[in-house]
């Protein structure tokens, strides 16, 4: 007894001690009770290790801050700690999750929050014809019992509709946010959707955890500041929060620790207060040191004339919104297109050929191209390698033969043959046959025949079909869109290397988007690098990481 | 200028959602003086409809909350509906307490097909309305058999007048006279010439009172979560599937009862008919009311009695005045209540894509305000 009293005492006096260094704060804080401990978290997605030996520990409290490139392992992480489905579908993880002094292990979402884990994901999770209270006791609604219920279940009590206020009440005050509990979410402002979801998981009264996946990435200026106070504000209450987001600023002004990622590590941990962007940055995309890998033949003709004018293109594909981009891509040239996850790298090449709804004037070749008409991009010579491999780029219960050759057929009438003066088109099955063949050589491509159905191949060997696919259409510009997504390495350098000799050999112009830095500044020519929408700068492919990096942050939204 | 244009905006979208029923108005405003019937005439007939009808078309409406559209799975609950009819009057149990028999009978039997249909369902998600229509022809089949084979045979049938001659399987018609209008009837009541079906009246206005306390229940409010968005239900913990069939099940008993309530006043069951056009017309009468596939109240509901079956009555009588040719009223009136559900259904879509295009617009704007800047 005395000796607890002896300890507490301790402790505050320590703490008094540390109240006017403001610096020294989150030393306080990892003398508090720890919340969390992960250690030697492993994961490895069939073979292919995603994650490696991760330990971390999260104090009662403390506000941490995630970072990390895409891929870096970060999601992967917290959907371990949140007992997502699909890690045990994929077979588990190694190590130990311990939570309160006691290991755990989910086994399903519904068991992390009993156990007191909230997470507020980057999509949002709300009904949207159910008002703000109604969102944030979704499930969770106070009942009453009456006659119909006493009879035929609990599910028939009614609901609660004054208490649902209170609750709902209490949970904006704690959010520290104002927001109009009575809004239908539809109706709102996605900041205020963002809210919502984040006064859901306070309301839970079991709530010792929150992680937040990006949830300013959405959020206005203001509304983003006004985020920041709360986190603060939870943190004083004892909730630990786990905060991921690009914008690292943010990191700074409100965690009290930093934990960088990378390739599935954990690099390296800083207090936040000793650290800086530039620092964190370095961090992030790392091999400072092995600088060597940059593009060994970057040809940058300042004569080459511009081939394909972008002016202020906008396009709506939810996730990766393009705001008014203005971009010119040189004949000849492979440019490559970066940007962090979200901002929307992806949505140009799907905007321009016509798979979401797009705005603004793409001239081709001194001729404007229509916008939202994919057939008129086709016949004007583009050619477009989707990041959606199976839903976009294949047919996937078809032959490779069928895949290599449809596009060719329906849009050029090539391997036809025509009879009664092109009245009746029958399909030429030998020159298909050739055609493919000629691919699964060249591309090495490993499959039983070119009769094998798509579906039956590999990823790596997959992507490189709908490469043959785009090649066979001879355009005069591609626009390949994360052409190495998921395939393991040899594959990657094979088709990085097939992109690049169709480039040199035959003149295409190359319009290459990857979120891989790294495969950008081995491929390319240029690099642009998108940013909140924007195109906000475009550098050689010989500069730096730190240069493109910083590109990268600039104006994340 | 702003609020202007908002104006403008919400007038516009008053009106694309009230289309059908506008047009509706317009086309009985045309063809009521045409037919030369008479108001007290019109109105006798509305108000008997609206008994017969609207039980049936009230059980529509926790199918939408739920998200699973316009469900034909009613039909099933119909022909449930006929079995315990055919059943309780071949007992000879008259009256209100055949009636409550035949519901009885109904209930256990509606439950099944609910629950058999709700499972299908669930396999068959954003397809649920062409799926319960083609399902409903399947049950159809499984009905027949049961009653044109196995009623006299296997489940004993003693009235001859209800057995087909050959001693087994029931007759085209059933005479229900002995419970014919025996609900409409319990409490008398005329005003100025207009017979109203009190009983039957104060039935569907429980309903009503029914739906509306459902609604503010944990399962209402878990239904209309699923119909919203099933992902997002099933994150917070909701048994979507569950949630679904429960839906589905409680429509089709509805629909039992209902039929019961429709054919009491008919006073006859067309044994093999009466159920395979129920979906359609309860459906467009819904429709025309302004329902749509994923939102409908109970003010849509009479005011979709009111106007289909207002059509139903003057269109055939004004098309034999203009024609000469009753045929024509008749033709026109199934022609329109298949053109109605058929329009219901291209609007909807066209909203939803028009909604997609928003999106579109709205990042036109901020950048052409971006550029003024």
């Amino acid at each position: 007894m005395n000796e607890h009293r002896k300890k507490v005492q301790e402790l505050r006096k320590f703490r008094e001690g540390l109240a006017d260094n403001p610096a020294a704060k989150d030393i306080a804080r990892t003398f508090a009770k720890t919340l969390l401990e992960l250690r030697n978290i492993k994961k490895d997605f069939f073979g292919n290790q995603v994650l490696t030996d991760i330990n971390l520990t999260l104090g009662e409290g403390e506000v941490i801050g995630l970072v990390g490139e895409n891929g870096a392992g970060k999601s992967t992480l917290m959907r371990i700690l949140f007992g997502a489905n699909m890690i045990r579908e994929t077979g588990g993880y190694g190590g130990e999750v311990i939570l309160e002094g006691k290991t755990v292990g989910f086994s399903s979402p519904f068991d992390a929050i009993e156990a007191g884990i909230g997470m507020v994901h980057q999509e949002f999770s709300l009904i949207p014809g159910f008002t703000t209270t109604e969102n944030i006791l979704l499930n969770r609604e106070p009942t009453r019992r009456n006659v119909i219920s006493e009879i035929f279940g609990e599910r028939l009590d009614t609901l609660k509709r004054t208490e649902m206020d209170e609750r709902a009440a209490n949970a904006i005050e704690m959010m520290g946010v104002d927001i109009d509990r009575n809004m239908v979410i539809s109706d709102m402002p996605v900041g205020h959707k963002q809210f919502t979801e984040i006064a859901r998981e306070l309301s839970k009264e079991q709530l010792k955890l929150l992680i937040l996946d990006e949830p300013t990435a959405v959020l206005t200026e203001k509304e983003a500041e006004a985020l920041l106070a709360s986190i603060r504000g939870m943190a004083e209450r004892g909730i630990s929060i786990i905060f991921i987001t690009h914008r690292l600023q943010e990191i700074l002004a409100v965690c009290d620790r930093v934990v960088v990622m990378r390739d599935g590590y954990i690099v390296n941990e800083a207090k936040a207060s000793e650290t800086n962007v530039s620092e964190i940055t370095k961090w992030m995309v790392g091999r400072e040191v092995a600088d060597g890998g940059a593009a060994p033949e970057v040809r940058i003709n300042e004569d080459a004339p511009t081939i394909l004018s972008i002016e202020k293109l906008w396009v709506d594909m939810p996730g990766e919104t393009v705001r008014n981009v203005n971009l010119e891509v040189k004949k000849g040239e492979i440019l490559g297109i970066g940007g962090l996850a979200g901002q929307g790298k992806l949505g140009i090449p799907n905007g321009i050929m016509g798979l979401y709804q797009a705005g603004g004037r793409v001239t081709f070749e001194g001729r404007e191209i229509p916008l939202n008409n994919p057939r008129q991009c086709l016949d004007s010579g583009f050619s477009f390698v989707s990041e959606d491999r199976r839903g976009v780029g294949l047919l996937l219960d078809e032959t490779l033969e069928w895949n290599v050759a449809f596009p060719a057929m329906q849009i050029q009438n090539r391997f036809l043959k025509n009879y009664l003066g092109g009245l009746i088109k029958w399909r030429d099955e030998k020159a298909i046959k050739e055609v493919t063949d000629k691919y699964i050589e060249s591309l090495a491509i490993k499959c039983t025949s070119s009769r094998q159905k798509a579906r039956e191949l590999s990823g790596g060997n997959q992507q490189k079909v709908c490469l043959a696919k785009a090649f066979a259409l001879n355009p005069r510009l591609l626009f390949v869109s994360e052409p190495t997504r998921g395939i393991d390495v040899g594959a990657k350098a094979l088709v990085l290397n097939a992109l690049k000799d169709f480039n040199r050999e035959n003149g295409v112009t190359i319009v290459m988007i990857s979120s891989e830095l790294e495969e950008l500044r081995q491929s390319c020519d240029r690099i642009a690098i998108v940013s909140g929408g924007k195109i906000a700068g475009i550098l050689p492919a010989s500069s730096s990481v730190e240069d493109l990096g910083a590109l990268m942050l600039s104006q994340v939204i | 200028m702003n609020n202007n244009t908002a104006k403008k905006g919400n007038f516009g979208n008053f009106l694309r959602r009230s289309s059908v029923p506008l047009m509706f108005i317009l086309i009985c405003a045309v063809c009521i003086p045409l037919s030369g019937l008479s108001p007290s005439y019109l109105v006798n007939e509305i108000v008997t409809r609206m008994g017969r009808n609207a039980f049936l078309i009230l059980a529509l409406l926790i199918p939408i909350m739920a998200g699973m559209g316009l469900n034909f799975g009613m039909t099933l609950g119909a022909m449930a509906g006929q079995i315990g009819l055919i059943l309780a009057s071949d007992w000879q149990i008259i009256g209100i307490p055949g009636m409550v028999l035949a519901m009885i009978l109904s209930v256990p039997i509606s439950i099944l097909l609910g629950m058999f249909c709700g499972k299908i369902l669930n396999m068959a998600r954003g397809r649920e309305m062409i799926t319960s229509y083609i399902m409903s022809f399947f049950i159809n089949g499984i009905y027949q058999l049961v009653v044109l084979y196995l009623m006299g045979s296997v489940i004993p049938i003693k009235h001859s007048t209800i057995k087909l001659p050959r001693g087994y399987g029931i007759r085209n018609t059933v005479s229900l006279l002995s419970m014919r209008q025996k609900l409409d009837n319990l409490i008398p009541l005329t005003i100025k010439g207009v017979k109203i079906p009190v009983a039957t009246f104060i039935v569907i206005a429980v309903l009503c009172v029914f739906i509306v306390w459902f609604r503010r229940t944990k399962l209402g409010q878990d239904m209309r979560a699923v119909g919203q968005d099933m992902e997002v239900a099933r994150d917070a913990g909701i048994n979507v599937e569950k949630t679904r069939i429960i839906a589905i099940v409680l429509s089709t008993v509805l629909a039992g009862i209902g039929m019961i309530i429709y054919l009491q006043n008919m006073g006859n069951i067309a044994t093999y008919s009466s159920h395979s056009q129920i979906g359609m017309f309860c459906i467009a009468a819904l429709l025309v009311g302004g329902a749509s596939v994923d939102k409908a109240s109970i003010g849509n509901v009479f005011l979709g009695v009111i106007l289909f079956h207002l059509m139903f009555i003057v269109a055939p009588r004004a098309g034999a005045a203009i024609t000469g040719d009753s045929m024509i009223g008749e033709y026109f009136r199934v022609f329109v209540s298949y053109a109605v559900i058929t329009v219901a259904l291209i609007m909807y879509e066209t909203a939803k894509r028009s909604e997609k295009k928003q999106g579109g617009e709205q990042l036109k704007q901020a950048q052409l305000e971006e550029e003024s800047k």
